[in-house]
């Protein structure tokens, strides 16, 4: 009953903190691309603009709702609302930190710890995408259906190397468990110095994939609620899109905890530390490092001129997937070579 | 009633219901999202039997890529309903006996098949080890002839899209 009482309160925390998160990115994005850009960005809404985001979901919650003519409501609805519940349902299998010991029980800070947790979270990725072309498709506007086609098309392509690149680190774990990849990882060296070639293509997938949700809400690109007539969302309102898009970042940030370990921590000194501090610790260093995935997705999205779709194809198709194939094939040669095939 | 038997309840309406509303359903957008609910009940059955490898990958290849495809075709085409112009009698009349006989075959098999008999009380039987045990030992020649076969039907693909070679 205990251990009900305590998934039930993480579930809660972590869709507490990932919706702050999700928030906080937005505010975080406008400050940043104000930086760049010469300019002030939000400035009015208490310090600094902190309190951006709180006037922004008000604003939005009190808006008066727009569905499109001869559109499909329910699926003009479910459309971001898929996008929004794939980002949540990624943190059910992440461990988040150590265990930690109330009362004399111990309980492991991961929502639940499933024996395929890497095909999960490829499984709710691709499902990502209906999100996207349901949206699309049920505001009934030739825009939004181009931009959801170009943007589901380019998430699937790139599923596929951004896979590829995971089997190579598979291949050396030898278990799909993310609780136990994250403890080799522990134990051991990060597995972003075994693969480093693997690191990199899913990175930078994971900076592609994105781009395309990126941009989609009202206008996040010049720091205006202007709408941008090549998003998918084009017409939709309310604070669902805006959040739903926020999180797919979050969601792809976790990711890259399959290949960074979670924390690596000098070995005398984690010893010192009690199990509850240690967990503390952890879930510090996983958020921080959340924190920076972000950061570096919102540098280059503003830094860097965005690429064209073609382009985005033919890097996709033609270079990082034959680079994820050789990735495996060498990863398999040196496990042969070094006797850890058996 | 034990929770894996409401669930096995829920999930086959469901996948029942959702297949029925495939071919009901004039919209051609909507017939793929009900495929693909009814894909999603059906991994909820896989996973039900134990068998977590194939629930995902069903949900991963069929939900996440084949139906997606689907999809844009359906969107692409823009299909009207006007469009949809009736079919011949004789057709008609083809189409009830052939899925008459299907469905006359199907129960004869299900109903002389000793569906009582479970395959085996293996748990461990669906995971991702015995899975890749069985197809690295046991079948690694189809699996391997069943790679070339994809390889092949993938290079006759690039073949067909190209105009020059």
């Amino acid at each position: 009953m205990t251990i009900l009482i305590f998934k039930v309160i993480l579930v809660l925390a972590v869709f507490s903190i990932t919706m702050l998160i999700a928030m906080y990115s937005t505010w975080a994005e406008r400050k940043l691309s104000a930086v760049m850009q010469d300019r002030v960005g939000p400035n009015r809404a208490g310090p600094m603009g902190l309190l951006q985001p709180l006037a922004d979901g008000i604003k939005m919650f009190t808006k008066e709702e727009l569905t499109p003519e001869l559109s499909n409501r329910f699926l003009f609805i479910i459309g971001p609302g898929i996008a929004m519940l794939t980002a949540l349902i990624t943190g059910a299998v992440i461990p988040w930190g150590g265990d930690v010991s109330i009362g004399g029980e111990s309980f492991p800070l991961q929502i639940t710890d499933i024996n395929i947790g890497v095909l999960y979270l490829f499984g709710v990725v691709s499902i990502g995408v209906y999100g996207i072309m349901i949206g699309g498709w049920a505001s009934n506007n030739k825009y939004s259906l181009l931009g959801a086609l170009r943007a589901s098309s380019q998430m699937i392509s790139y599923e596929i190397a951004m896979g590829l690149s995971i089997i190579a680190m598979v291949m050396m774990t030898g278990t799909l468990s993310l609780r136990e990849i994250v403890a080799q990882q522990d134990a051991g060296f990060a597995n972003v110095l075994y693969q480093p070639l693997a690191f990199l293509i899913f990175h930078d997938l994971r900076l592609r994939r994105n781009e395309p949700c990126a941009f989609r809400p009202a206008g996040m690109r010049d720091g205006t609620h202007r709408r941008l007539p090549h998003g998918v969302f084009f017409d939709e309102t309310g604070p669902v899109p805006v959040c739903g898009v926020h999180q797919h970042v979050h969601l792809v940030g976790h990711l890259g905890q399959l290949l960074l370990g979670r924390v690596q921590f000098p070995v005398p000194a984690r010893a010192g530390l009690s199990p509850n501090a240690l967990a503390t610790v952890q879930t510090v260093v996983f958020f921080l490092k959340v924190f920076g995935f972000i950061f570096l997705f919102m540098w280059v999205r503003w830094t860097i001129p965005r690429f064209r779709y073609d382009q985005l194809m033919n890097l996709g198709w033609k270079v990082l997937l034959p680079l994820s194939l050789l990735n495996i094939f060498v990863t398999g040669v040196v496990m042969y070579l070094t006797g850890k095939l058996n | 009633m034990p929770i894996s038997e409401i669930l096995f309840w829920v999930l086959s309406i469901t996948a029942v219901v959702c297949a029925m509303l495939v071919i009901a359903s004039k919209n051609a957008v909507h017939s793929a999202l009900f495929l693909i609910v009814t894909f999603f009940a059906v991994a909820g059955h896989y996973f039900l039997l134990n068998a977590h490898f194939l629930a995902a990958v069903h949900i991963i290849v069929y939900a996440g890529a084949i139906m997606v495809l689907f999809l844009y075709a359906v969107m692409m085409l823009n299909l009207r309903k006007d469009e949809e112009s009736g079919k011949k009698p004789l057709f008609k009349i083809a189409a009830a006996i052939s899925a008459g006989s299907l469905l006359l075959v199907l129960t004869v098999a299900l109903k002389r098949s000793e569906s009582n008999q479970m395959l085996g009380t293996d748990t461990q039987i669906g995971t991702v080890e015995s899975l890749g045990q069985s197809l690295f030992n046991e079948f690694l020649l189809p699996f391997e002839i069943s790679a070339l076969l994809f390889l092949s039907a993938m290079v006759g693909a690039v073949l067909l899209s190209k105009k020059q070679i």
